[in-house]
């Protein structure tokens, strides 16, 4: 018998190098073994993406992506579809927690200094990968055609225009129309349901292989491979499969619970996973009073709204996601993790955190004299967490890190 | 030379010139799916003029109409209304109307309007493009005692006056735009062609 099953793994092997990849990539790929709960959301991050595409796939198949019936086949998928009601709240309170996922992983790399030489393209990937989501989530809220989605398109394409020169005539080929209109609901479709969540894929296969050539980061921030045994294996490190994949398999589980809570009983979160405006058909000759974005964006949105001049605005919102890209070259200290950085680096990275979430909260709300000021005051904030940090890192009292991992 | 012998540099030009031919080739290719984004000749010919009654309008009234998908807003403004446009010009970031793309020549006057009476304009913010709401009403609280009556953005705060210049210090860099338009009898008004005469 053995005998049989070992002439059929040979066979295959020549074949497919199915057994190799699993023992490269889960029963011989070694990862550190004080990996914590933060290390949780990347694997989280692609149970979304599977989510996002399964649950994506079944609404396709009742929805229509043109002007006069977009809104009427959301609304059919909601109430005469069987279980079409739990697809879509499933797909758009996903994208909500797509987001919550994604910020929590990048903010894992900010604790522990994940992005630093040798990462620094794993974080590019990743940074490409948050890019290319953001843009996934916009076109897609325009598909329910409610107003939120026509207002909100209308903006966002609009801050192409403030490109000099070429600005009105790029923002006019992006809409396919004078205004956001049918031609432009049908080719964000296009884009929604397959272009973009193909380079996602692509993407997320490219972020895994560099991750796997550099292996893990640790919350001690050292290098797990400088210490091998005799044989190769690092003397900190476990094997992904069974020790990690069990983790994940609980971290999943719990992360799972939380979100069926969400979609069954939260599934609009009071406006913030859905908002109350889009319940309204879209409306060409009439903005709703209040039109912010979903807030997973509010935080660059408040940046934009924060200066006075359209093409600056636009500009320094682009350069609140450019200047995370440069982040492994901005980052000048000795350590990676917090556990070993010193004070100032702490304190800046509270800082930054409330000055996200506090521009975060006020790009929700109206844009009055007061909050603009507020506003203004974190993007600067913001913006010197990361321009100020080649030197503030560099002069930081930092501690010794340990040979092994804690 | 021996004949066996490989020529680097032969092959390296043959490369190059390869690529470079296919690379002209993958340009040609890519046109007509990058022009496939742009306006089809359907939306082009949804921009025919249309003709808007007028004769109904109360002074201070407002009135919406679609025309290329897009609001035009047509107001009519009294005396006193046409005097708090002077009043405010020094508030103004283009009080002349000088940004030419903004209006039609016809309209680039004091009142940015062919008869000061009516005002006729684009009604989306030149921020971002949202449309703004009619706020006639005198210093309401939330636009401070200064307001003179105008249009207002909600989406980022940019605030116009009652002929759609915009307030210097907003985010909306210039005027609202004056679609091309002419009066066909006095109280009928044809919105996307120029004035006969003009």
């Amino acid at each position: 018998m053995n005998r049989w099953i070992g002439l059929g793994k040979d066979w295959l092997e020549t074949r497919f190098p199915l057994i190799e990849f699993w023992n490269d990539h889960l029963a011989k790929y070694y990862a550190p073994k004080n990996l914590n709960f933060w290390y949780l959301f990347g694997s989280l991050a692609i149970l979304m993406l599977v989510i996002q595409v399964l649950t994506g796939i079944f609404l396709t198949m009742n929805y229509k992506p043109t002007a006069d019936t977009a809104f009427a086949s959301v609304e059919y998928i909601m109430r005469d579809v069987n279980w079409g009601w739990l697809i879509r709240y499933m797909h758009s309170t996903g994208a909500s927690f797509f987001f919550i996922v994604i910020y929590l992983h990048m903010f894992r790399a900010f604790l522990y200094g994940s992005y630093g030489k040798p990462r620094e393209l794993l974080w590019l990937f990743g940074m490409l990968l948050f890019v290319l989501l953001m843009a996934e989530a916009f076109m897609g809220y325009l598909l329910p055609w409610g107003q939120m989605s026509f207002w909100g398109a209308q903006v966002i394409i609009s801050l192409f225009g403030a490109i000099p020169y070429i600005g009105n005539d790029l923002a006019l080929w992006i809409r396919g129309d004078f205004v956001v209109a049918d031609a432009t609901l049908n080719r964000f479709f296009a884009f929604h349901v397959i272009a973009l969540p193909l380079i996602l894929v692509g993407l997320v296969v490219f972020h895994l292989i560099a991750l796997h050539r550099v292996g893990s980061n640790n919350p001690d921030g050292i290098e797990i491979k400088a210490k091998k045994d005799e044989s190769g294996v690092p003397l900190d490190g476990i094997p992904f499969h069974p020790y990690f994949t069990v983790k994940d398999i609980l971290g999943a589980t719990v992360f799972l619970m939380i979100f069926a809570l969400v979609v069954f009983y939260f599934p609009e979160m009071g406006g913030w996973f859905l908002e109350k405006d889009n319940f309204v058909p879209a409306d060409p000759l009439k903005t709703p009073e209040h039109i912010t974005p979903l807030w997973y964006f509010t935080p660059f949105y408040a940046i934009l709204r924060a200066v006075p001049d359209k093409f600056l605005g636009v500009m320094c919102m682009g350069a609140s996601i450019a200047v995370l890209f440069a982040l492994p070259w901005l980052d000048r200290s000795p350590v990676r993790s917090i556990r070993y950085r010193g004070p100032i680096f702490k304190m800046a990275l509270i800082i930054f955190v409330v000055s996200f979430i506090s521009l975060g909260y006020l790009g929700t709300v109206a844009a009055t004299a007061v909050a603009t000021n507020f506003s203004r005051l974190f993007s600067v904030l913001y913006f010197a967490f990361f321009l100020l940090m080649p030197y503030y890192s560099k002069i930081d009292k930092t501690k010794q890190p340990p040979d092994r991992v804690t | 030379m021996n004949d066996d012998a490989v020529d680097h540099q032969k092959r390296r030009i043959l490369t190059a010139a390869a690529v470079a031919v296919g690379g002209i080739g993958a340009a040609y290719v890519a046109t007509p799916f990058v022009l496939s984004m742009d306006p089809s000749a359907k939306a082009h010919a949804a921009g025919a003029p249309i003709d808007v009654d007028i004769s109904k309008l109360q002074y201070g009234q407002l009135m919406t109409v679609e025309w290329r998908g897009k609001p035009i807003w047509i107001l009519r403004r009294n005396e006193e209304m046409l005097n708090r446009i002077q009043a405010v010009s020094g508030q103004m970031r283009d009080p002349e109307s000088n940004e030419l793309s903004q209006q039609p020549h016809y309209a680039k006057n004091k009142f940015r309007a062919v008869n000061p009476e009516y005002l006729i304009l684009i009604g989306l913010c030149t921020h971002l493009g949202c449309a703004p709401t009619f706020r006639p009403d005198m210093a309401p609280d939330d636009l401070g005692a200064e307001w003179q009556g105008g249009f207002f953005c909600p989406c980022h705060g940019s605030t116009y006056d009652l002929a759609g210049r915009v307030y210097a210090g907003k985010p909306a860099p210039s005027n609202l735009v004056v679609p091309p338009y002419r009066y066909v009898t006095s109280t009928r008004i044809l919105i996307g062609v120029d004035p006969e005469r003009a």
